[in-house]
């Protein structure tokens, strides 16, 4: 069995470079290209096949090395972040927008952020300054439509270079705390792509007998969009969704959060094939991985949930990286839980056998 | 009658097996096969390789309950809903919880100890808990553990003038219903299919379709009856004892002309009472089956109950009995039928 | 500005003639009716799905370069579908699509076979009382037996409002989408006369007011490599109105996003670059809310490039629905531009 990377510490962690990488990426939903671009080169030295599909998923193909019809493992994670849209200029070359996905109006003011133009231009989002406010005005969160970005460009140089239906989305770089967390904008769910590409290094050099499926999906934050479309393409036998999860934090309720650091939660429920959940758990017993077991009630509301549907349907699993203050530009993920999350993976492709696959649907006599 | 032992299952959405095995023991004597597909559904066919159109018929499994999502260090669980439950239903019911049915009651704080206006406030399920009897978190860990389900504890029974009472009427008398249908004998493919995920977005009947890929489909339901006090002649979707109701739109589907008129034709024929479902909410298996692969013609018959999504509803067993008649009268019709559908889309 | 290629008169004549027609949402025959006749003589073979879609295909030039290109303008419009009648003949409805009580007291409206009624309220305390099921469908008849024989639970009905034109501005119910499916109809004329290289599948679809529904099991059966929707959208130009980008008599609005889709980049670059070459007018939308066949096209099966053209409309899903023929003949022109020539490469 190959070395798996050390724990390091804050900045040294191994994966610093790697979420630096994908987090600091513009990819709101429908405009995930530069990152589609970018997993495709992180992930080509572990992997057989690469292609872009219709809607810009990122669907790689690792083959496996048993006997063929071969059991076809899919591994999802979305790459889309949430993001605004510009919808007209304003006197004075003020920009109006909606949101992309579902974008907290109370941490939108005062952000930094880039407006995708010709070229990526240095904005902020401003509103009417407060002390022309009533008392009551101020204690209310002021909607996005009364929101604006300033671009510093005057009105006529707005209007020719940002036309309305333009993406923004918000900057800020990768910060690394204490131990080994790290915040950032777009860690839900590039922290999971993290994982993906991660598990397909360490699945690289191991023996494996299933074809793993790697895709970073696209439009979830709109609607699990990618993910219903690219399960349609592979079809796989059995499929993994791996998206954030809410960590615990002051005033949220105890019986739906994940603690933080302590490995990927297992989800459990109506979404998730209970066999696939067993081989999970068991996988992580195995190989000494941390876990908690997520229970989830009807919909999980992630690709998990749109891939269970597809065709005659698909077993599926979820795991979640616990993540603080999601939709954010200051997401917190522990990188452990990210990298404990690519050892589960990993393990998991490569303990799928030729048999596996049989009995997920069965005649009955 | 299969339709107590049915409603005394558990079988939450996403954890239908028990339900499943027991209907799979009632009908494999009277279908050609069986299967059970990746998300739990049990299709079942009969007359594969007859002529004429495939017809689906379905009824779902699941029913509305309860997710334990925590242990509490007193021993008491925390839970979600799961489906679309009234809050206000919840509080001090008796429960069923897990595999082995641990019998628990969802407790409240008592009314002496409220503060104004606390008694008139709806109590939300968060708030609430199930008592197991469990004196510590480590007594209840070693039966309960977080992610199992829950169900009301409702005996089945007889009341009034020929009524039942019992919980998962919604849609274990569909089930029933497909159980009886399925010892008919059919000059065309039939496929008897028991779905899954229903109360949480008609899932299981999305993927069965596309596996099946039927010519027309029929669902069978249990659906809501306001009949009681209170309700606006207007707002009555069905009436209690008015035979089964025929729905023309809801939230989820249209049902194909041609299907309604040949339920409608059927009844009036065989004199049987019949009635439209009046409100256009809430939706059904057919709303998905309606837009699988290029489209499938669908319609509902259901059986009006009250007092659905809660721990126990009512059923007439005339009404029944009369939905069971119309439903077979209506499938020797299908070749008209199909052939009225086949006009209609040249 | 004069159409490129669009007979202006033609179109009118044709968006009159198709939104005066009855079609709410699962009962759109009357409309799928007047299309059939229209369309016939310019398709090479017109069909009618299982859901009720009418479905006419252009077999095109072929050649290296030709794809199955799907355009989609849907025939329903929204409406009341009666859920009870009481004693006295009174009618109780709930909407069919995205109806509110406020623009429906006092109005008339219209069933399958004629029948006229109007719509009143129950006596209201207050304004903010007035809801859905506080309202009724007056039809004349003086008891439940009356009413009964001219209409029953499940009956639809629809305005009863008849285009009028002002200028270049007609205004009048269903324009939504029936101006939509009038473009598509002049399309076809221009395809007819001078063959694409594509192969067009022309789709009038059902039920997209209730949730897009037509249009999905027609995107199935076809496949396509691209596809466009037609419909109306919003306009921000009127008082104290929405802050959207979109004006009446301001072009076709190339959509960029709306709840429902976002649009596939390389489909909404070639409509902006054709329409900026060939001078045709148009705008970008961007619809925080709301959806167009488009929606459910693109997640068919393994994904379909796809992307809208939009008319803009004002009032929408009132009887006075209003759009501007200078628009529509801009949609015409970009569309038919569009189609004549190659399209870009776009992974499959």
């Amino acid at each position: 069995m190959p070395t798996e990377p050390a724990r390091g510490a804050g900045p040294q962690h191994p994966l610093v470079p790697l979420l630096q990488a994908l987090t600091e990426l513009p990819g709101p939903s429908g405009r995930e290209h530069a990152v589609g671009r970018r997993v495709a080169d992180l992930l080509a030295p572990y992997v057989t096949d690469i292609r872009h599909d219709a809607l810009g998923n990122c669907i790689a193909l690792k083959q496996g090395a048993g006997p063929e019809p071969r059991p076809r493992l899919m591994l999802a994670a979305h790459m889309d972040e949430i993001g605004l849209i510009v919808t007209r200029v304003e006197e004075g070359g003020f920009l109006r927008f909606a949101p992309v996905g579902g974008v907290d109006a109370r941490a939108v003011l005062g952000q930094e952020v880039r407006v995708h133009a010709d070229a990526p231009l240095p904005g902020y989002v401003g509103a009417k300054p407060p002390h022309l406010l009533t008392s009551q005005e101020r204690d209310r969160t002021i909607p996005l439509e009364d929101l604006f970005i300033d671009v510093g460009l005057p009105e006529e140089a707005a209007r020719r270079r940002i036309p309305p239906g333009t993406f923004v989305t918000v900057h800020q770089p990768l910060t690394p705390l204490l131990g080994t967390r790290v915040a950032g904008k777009a860690l839900d769910n590039r922290a999971s792509v993290a994982a993906l590409i991660e598990a397909m290094r360490l699945l690289a050099r191991w023996h494996h007998e299933a074809d793993v499926y790697a895709v970073a999906t696209v439009q979830e934050e709109v609607g699990l969009r990618g993910a219903m479309v690219s399960t349609y393409r592979v079809v796989p036998d059995m499929a993994i969704a791996v998206d954030v999860g809410f960590g615990a934090a002051p005033g949220l309720p105890e019986d739906q959060v994940l603690a933080m650091g302590q490995g990927p939660a297992i989800g459990l429920g109506a979404n998730i094939h209970p066999r696939l959940h067993g081989m999970l758990v068991r996988t992580a017993q195995q190989h000494n991985i941390p876990h908690q077991i997520e229970p989830l009630p009807g919909s999980t509301g992630t690709d998990a949930w749109a891939m269970q549907v597809v065709q005659s349907g698909v077993p599926t699993a979820l795991v979640s990286i616990p993540a603080r203050y999601l939709h954010t530009s200051v997401e917190v993920v522990d990188l452990e839980d990210v990298r404990h999350t690519a050892r589960l993976l990993a393990h998991l492709a490569a303990s799928v056998t030729a048999a596996d696959p049989e009995g997920w649907r069965y005649d009955l006599a | 009658m299969i339709l107590r032992e049915l409603s005394e299952l558990p079988g939450v959405s996403g954890d239908e097996h028990r339900v499943r095995a027991r209907l799979w023991e009632a009908v494999r004597d009277r279908v050609d096969g069986g299967r059970v597909d990746a998300l739990g559904n049990l299709i079942t066919w009969k007359g594969a390789d007859r002529p004429g159109p495939k017809v689906m018929i379905a009824a779902h499994m699941d029913e509305i309950g309860l997710m334990i999502t925590r242990i509490d260090k007193d021993g008491l669980l925390r839970f979600r809903k799961v489906g679309g439950i009234d809050d206000r239903v919840l509080a001090a019911k008796a429960v069923r919880v897990g595999p082995d049915g641990i019998p628990g009651v969802i407790g409240l704080k008592p009314i002496h100890l409220l503060k104004d206006n606390e008694a008139k406030k709806a109590v939300s399920h968060e708030e609430l808990y199930i008592d197991i009897g469990a004196a510590s978190k480590e007594e209840a860990e070693r039966v309960v553990r977080p992610g199992m389900y829950a169900t009301f504890a409702t005996a089945f029974g007889e009341l009034g003038d020929g009524l039942v009472k019992g919980k998962a009427f919604d849609d274990r008398a569909g089930c029933a219903l497909l159980v009886e249908l399925l010892a008919l004998d059919f000059p065309f493919p039939v496929y008897g299919v028991f779905t899954v995920q229903e109360e949480i977005g008609l899932r299981g009947a999305r993927v069965a379709a596309y596996d099946v890929a039927p010519g027309l489909a029929l669902v069978l339901e249990g659906t809501t009856c306001a009949d009681t006090p209170g309700t606006d002649p207007h707002g009555q979707s069905t009436l209690l004892g008015h035979g089964p109701a025929i729905t023309v739109m809801d939230a989820t589907h249209i049902p194909a002309r041609p299907l309604v008129d040949g339920l409608v034709a059927a009844a009036e024929s065989a004199g049987i009472p019949w009635q439209w479902k009046r409100t256009t909410f809430g939706g059904t298996d057919a709303g998905s089956i309606h837009l699988t692969r290029a489209g499938v013609p669908a319609a509902t018959v259901s059986v009006p109950c009250r007092y659905i999504h809660s721990p126990c509803a009512f059923m007439s067993l005339r009404d029944f009995e009369n939905t069971r008649r119309l439903l077979a009268a209506f499938l020797e019709d299908v070749p008209r039928v199909a052939e009225r559908l086949a006009q209609g889309s040249a | 500005m004069p159409a490129l290629y669009a007979d202006v008169d033609r179109v009118e004549q044709l968006i009159r003639q198709l939104a005066a027609a009855y079609g709410p949402s699962g009962h759109e025959e009357p409309v799928r009716a007047l299309l059939s006749a229209h369309v016939a003589p310019l398709a090479d073979e017109i069909t009618v799905d299982r859901l009720g879609n009418l479905i006419a295909r252009i077999r095109g030039q072929g050649g290296p370069q030709a794809r199955r290109v799907m355009l989609a303008a849907h025939m329903d419009e929204i409406g009341l579908i009666v859920t009870h009648i009481d004693d006295k003949g009174f009618l109780r409805f709930a909407p069919v699509g995205g109806l509110g009580p406020a623009t429906l007291l006092g109005q008339r409206v219209v069933f399958a076979d004629g029948t006229v009624g109007v719509i009143g309220a129950e006596k209201l305390e207050d304004v903010k009382d007035l809801k859905m099921e506080r309202l009724f469908i007056d039809i004349g008849a003086g008891s439940r037996a009356a009413a009964a024989q001219r209409v029953q639970v499940g009956s639809m009905a629809v305005f009863a409002q008849e285009v009028a034109g002002s200028g270049s501005r007609l205004t009048g119910k269903a324009l939504d989408d029936r101006s939509g499916c009038a473009v598509l109809v002049e399309v076809m004329h221009h395809l007819r006369a001078a063959a694409p290289p594509h192969e067009v599948y022309c789709v009038f679809s059902v039920q997209e007011e209730v949730g897009l529904r037509g249009a999905r099991t027609a995107a199935y059966a076809i496949a396509p490599d691209m596809a466009l929707a037609v419909d109306v959208t919003p306009s921000g130009d009127t008082p104290q109105g929405e802050k959207l980008n979109v004006a009446l008599g301001g072009g076709t609005a190339i959509k960029v996003k709306d709840r429902s889709l976002i649009s596939h980049p390389k489909v909404r670059q070639l409509l902006v670059d054709t329409a900026a070459e060939a001078g045709i007018p148009y705008q970008m939308e961007v619809l925080p809310y709301g959806g167009t066949d488009a929606g459910a096209i693109h997640l068919t099966k393994s994904g379909v490039p796809a992307g809208a053209l939009s008319i803009p409309a004002r009032y929408l899903h009132t009887p006075g629905e209003m759009v501007d023929l200078g628009d529509v003949a801009a949609t015409v022109d970009l569309l038919v531009a569009v189609l004549k020539g190659p399209l870009p490469e776009m992974p499959a």
